[in-house]
């Protein structure tokens, strides 16, 4: 027997997904190179690497959507060519994006027959279709209305629908593509509830992340995935410290270092500040906060609850309906963004590919980007560019930047390098106050560590830190004090070592006192409560 | 988790989670530019007052029609003022912002209702013809037949996400090939036939361009009407003015038995010519096609969001090639009425912007065939009333009834429309990762 005969005599003892030496290019970047990776029915297998390592794209060739140039897939014994994700899909694959492949406007049965509409003569048959949704939802426990349009759903429910929608198509296995990223801990709990009882009914499911804590908390396998190539396998039983190795190839401080700080005068004071996202929906809601000198604000929060809006309102590039910003005790609320940032309001945006700096430009000129028409760079309206390059010099020095040159574009970095050299130009200045927004989204292990040191040290020189994140790790290693933000609003403000537990019912919209009665907690943790 | 479906609200292309909703500054701004229209409206009309003598008369019927309903009378002074008041009211109401969403739309419609019968009656008023309310309707549904067949055009194409700014010149193209195989075979059929492919050939050059080469899609629209007025207009000139190929048959209208003879609908909707008919029927047609049909649903996936269709297994290209090809046939159908309903001649760039127009009411007509088509028809009203006012000898030069349409678009565009929201991925080339 030939070894590439599609052969389904023991195909039962054959029952699996297997990967091997999956290869891909993109020009002369290998983004996998001989990826071995096996999934056997009632396994949740997780994948883990850091965003870059190729986790994605050895997962669009398994769905399909990219052809390896090397390697092989074979199903239940039975070697595979996919063309398409149709292909996948009949090979019995699903996939749960992580930016959901659903149609906004449709509703839930429409995105659940998209591609396999049931009806005949071309008319499509939406009562048969609501039944299966019904079906479907009830043999896995997974309630949603057929007939609730997407975009007026939550993410969490989104998520449902998208799992539903792979479960519809028969599929026995299962990608969760970064899963994790939108849900509040409540949900994540949920979530991995349901990747346990699909994998208890037999279903092989693979579970992509980055987050540690998740991993050792589902995975019966782990495959680490790091520059494309696989760097090791563990059992669920290793340690953080030991993934976080394998993840990043060198060893890691997974916990940042802080000294106590005393805090000081309030310099950036928002009192009832609203601003309404073009739909008229209200993104934050006559908001209160302060934020004093030498302390470090986290606000907590599931993502599209407002912070995003918040961080634009504060410098500006996002509209304010109503409210007053101080900072340092002047109203900028009417201040142009420029003026703001003249005032002393630094700002790391949340999408920086986007917001952050401008890709085509050089290391250097991205480090000028907020002064380059100021002195010392700026004569007159020439600049100066033997001043201008020995600033990016000494900044690349300081900040640790891994760039071939200052003269580089800042869109061939790394997004770690990119995250520095934003951080760099923002705290290259006397700052009132520092406005960031996910400072290390997407951003290398290795770098976040530093960055949060940077943030760290931005704090001990006195100035207000704003930090908005999604990362509960993230608040937890940086934060003097937590708030918690849901719908627009502030729904609390907690101490740092306030419990995930407790966190999580606050980003679903509990109060401080219900949270903590239902998580029932001990206050004694939770000090310095303020709301 | 967070609970079943919110009840909060129509959040639309939102990231953020349900939550509160307030007046956006794009609904404010909507609310008081119609609030000031319309109050300058009614000001308007209580100005001409002073100008509005004696009765306004309003014909019901053509002198043809098989039951003749009288000539309707009204007292032109008392009905000006009470049409000016009522829209000053309602503008008033709009721009206090106290009204609720439900009595706004009633006040928007007061105030337009308001207007056009003031200025009618104005218009009217002391004249030696009645205003002919039949003609105008009757005219209206047939100055709008390929106004609607050119909108179904391009709410097709723009539903799988390809603007499609070039039914101009499908008009344009599909007319000529009318007139010229009309002529040949004069045939009322064989030219709608003909003028049909030349439609669904104009819109392949457009899928090639838009959808294979990812052209931008506004530019590749202007650069196709262009290349249609070029050359229908070259063709024209070098060879079928000399081999007198442009003299095409002339429909006629066909009377629908019985329905026909209902008093003043009858003549007004149900004696028209053919391809009004299939204009009104084309509609509904449209209509289950995109929302009724597995097609459809494919179409509108790919233009809101063509990676999640390509994730279940779609051809994005196909669904959009499918869509801006059977758009042709209704934009070609369009072009076939300028020949066959008028001379059978075809005159240098005769479309006249039409094929623009018909692009205003698909985005008026939020991209839905049954709105547009009303929007459509609503510009066919508003051209059909410049000439029909023109008869009645009023004081206001002819060149600004002819303006009527036009001015009717900016404003409908600018100011009444308010809230839109175009397929998401409307003119966006899709690319495989």
């Amino acid at each position: 027997m030939t070894p590439d005969a599609p052969e389904a005599a023991d195909s039962r003892a054959d029952e699996s997904l297997r990967l091997s030496g999956i290869t891909k290019r993109f020009g002369s970047l290998v983004a996998n190179s001989g990826i071995d990776l096996e999934l056997r029915p009632g396994e949740i297998h997780c994948l883990l690497g850091e965003n870059g390592a190729g986790k994605s794209t050895l997962m669009n060739i398994l769905y399909g959507l990219l052809q390896p140039d090397e390697g092989q897939i074979v199903v239940d014994g039975v070697p595979r060519v996919f063309t398409g994700p149709r292909n996948a899909i009949d090979a019995g694959i699903g996939m749960v994006h992580q930016h959901f492949m659903l149609v906004d406007v449709f509703t839930v049965a429409e995105n659940m027959i998209l591609g396999r509409e049931p009806g005949t003569l071309g008319l499509i048959n939406l009562r048969q279709a609501r039944r299966r949704v019904t079906e479907l939802s009830q043999q896995y426990g997974l309630s949603v209305d057929p007939d609730a349009r997407i975009e007026n759903l939550p993410v969490g429910i989104q998520q449902r629908v998208e799992i539903l929608k792979a479960l519809a198509n028969d599929a026995r296995y299962l990608i969760f593509d970064e899963p994790t990223a939108v849900l509040t801990p409540q949900e994540i709990e949920e979530l991995m509830r349901v990747m346990r009882s699909l994998r208890d009914e037999g279903k092989g499911v693979i579970f992509i992340t980055h987050k540690l804590r998740e991993v050792r908390a589902i995975a019966d396998r782990i495959t680490v995935i790091r520059r494309g190539a696989v760097a090791g396998v563990a059992g669920p039983g290793e340690s953080e410290a030991s993934l976080a190795e394998k993840m990043v190839g060198h060893q890691v401080s997974l916990t940042v270092s802080k000294q106590q700080h005393e805090a000081g005068d309030v310099r950036l004071r928002l009192s009832g500040v609203t601003a309404v996202a073009a739909n008229g929906s209200v993104a934050v809601d006559d908001l209160d906060l302060e934020v004093r000198g030498g302390e470090i604000l986290c606000i907590a929060g599931v993502q599209g609850n407002g912070q995003s809006e918040l961080a634009a309102a504060l410098i500006g590039t996002y509209p304010l309906r109503s409210g007053t910003i101080m900072v340092d005790g002047r109203t900028v609320d009417r201040f142009t963004t420029k003026e703001r940032i003249d005032a002393g309001l630094g700002y790391v945006p949340e999408d920086r590919q986007h917001d952050g700096f401008v890709g085509s430009y050089s290391v250097a000129e991205n480090l000028v980007l907020n002064s380059y028409h100021k002195p010392p760079y700026a004569q007159g309206l020439a600049l100066r560019g033997g001043v201008i390059r020995s600033n990016a010099r000494d900044r690349v020095a300081e900040f640790d930047i891994r760039t071939t040159s200052i003269d580089t574009e800042v869109a061939a970095l790394s997004g770690g390098n990119q995250q520095k050299v934003v951080l760099a130009r923002e705290l290259s200045r006397e700052l009132a106050v520092l406005v960031a927004s996910q400072p290390t989204r997407g951003v290398d292990v290795g770098a976040i560590e530093f960055l949060h040191k940077r943030l760290v040290a931005e704090r001990d020189r006195g100035t207000a830190v704003l930090i908005i994140s999604t990362e509960l790790d993230e608040v937890a290693a940086l934060a003097d004090r937590v708030a918690v933000m849901f719908r627009g609003r502030i729904v609390g403000i907690v101490g740092p070592h306030t419990s995930r537990e407790v966190l999580g019912l606050m980003m679903a919209g509990a109060s401080v006192e219900e949270a903590m009665a239902s998580a029932d907690v001990t206050t004694e943790e939770t000090e310095g409560v303020v709301t | 988790m967070s609970g079943e479906r919110t009840t909060a609200g129509s959040l639309e292309g939102s990231v953020l989670e349900p939550g509160r909703s307030l007046e956006t500054a794009a609904l404010r701004r909507q609310r008081l530019s119609v609030g000031i229209l319309i109050s300058v409206v009614g000001l308007l009309l209580l100005g001409l007052l002073a100008a509005t003598h004696g009765t306004a008369r309003f014909a019901l019927s053509n002198a043809f029609d098989p039951v003749q309903l009288p000539t309707v009378s009204l007292p032109g002074l008392p009905l000006v003022l009470v049409c000016g008041l009522l829209c000053v009211a309602a503008g008033a109401g709009l721009l206090t912002g106290r009204l609720a969403g439900r009595f706004q739309t009633l006040a928007g419609t007061v105030g337009g209702v308001g207007f056009l019968v003031g200025f009618l009656t104005w218009a009217a008023a002391g004249r030696a013809l009645p205003f002919p309310v039949s003609n105008q309707i009757a005219q209206t549904f047939a100055v709008a037949t390929p106004l609607v067949l050119g909108a179904l055009a391009g709410v097709l194409c723009e539903r799988a996400g390809v603007i499609n700014v070039a039914i101009e010149g499908q008009f344009l193209v599909a007319a000529q090939a009318a007139a010229v195989v009309g002529t040949v075979t004069q045939s009322i059929a064989w030219a709608i036939i003909a003028a049909a492919l030349a439609g669904v050939g104009m819109a392949a050059l457009l899928a090639v361009f838009a959808i294979k080469y990812r052209v931008n899609q506004v530019v590749l629209g202007v650069v196709l009407n262009l290349l249609a007025s070029g050359i229908t207009g070259f063709l024209l000139d070098q060879r079928f003015s000399q081999s007198n190929l442009n003299s095409a048959p002339v429909m006629s209208s066909i009377a629908i038995p019985g329905l026909s003879k209902i008093p003043f609908i009858g003549p007004v909707v149900f004696d028209q010519n053919i391809l009004a008919y299939l204009a009104g029927i084309s509609v509904p047609v449209v209509w289950v096609l995109l929302f009724k049909t597995s097609w459809g649903l494919r179409v509108r996936s790919v233009g809101e969001h063509p990676r999640a269709a390509d994730t279940v297994g779609i051809s994005v290209t196909g669904m959009r090639w499918s869509a801006v090809l059977v758009g042709g046939v209704f934009a070609g159908i369009g072009g076939a009425f300028f020949i066959l309903a008028a001379t059978g001649h075809f005159t240098r760039d005769f479309t006249n912007g039409s094929g623009f127009i018909a692009l205003a009411a698909v985005i008026m007509g939020r991209w839905h065939p049954g709105w547009a088509a009303l929007m459509a028809i609503f510009f066919g009203f508003a051209t059909e009333l410049g000439s029909q006012v023109q008869t009645l000898n009023t004081p206001v030069p002819s060149d600004f009834l002819q303006m009527l349409p036009y001015v009717a678009t900016v404003i409908a565009v600018a100011g009444l429309i308010g809230r839109v929201r175009p397929p998401a991925s409307d003119g966006e080339p899709y690319q495989k990762a």
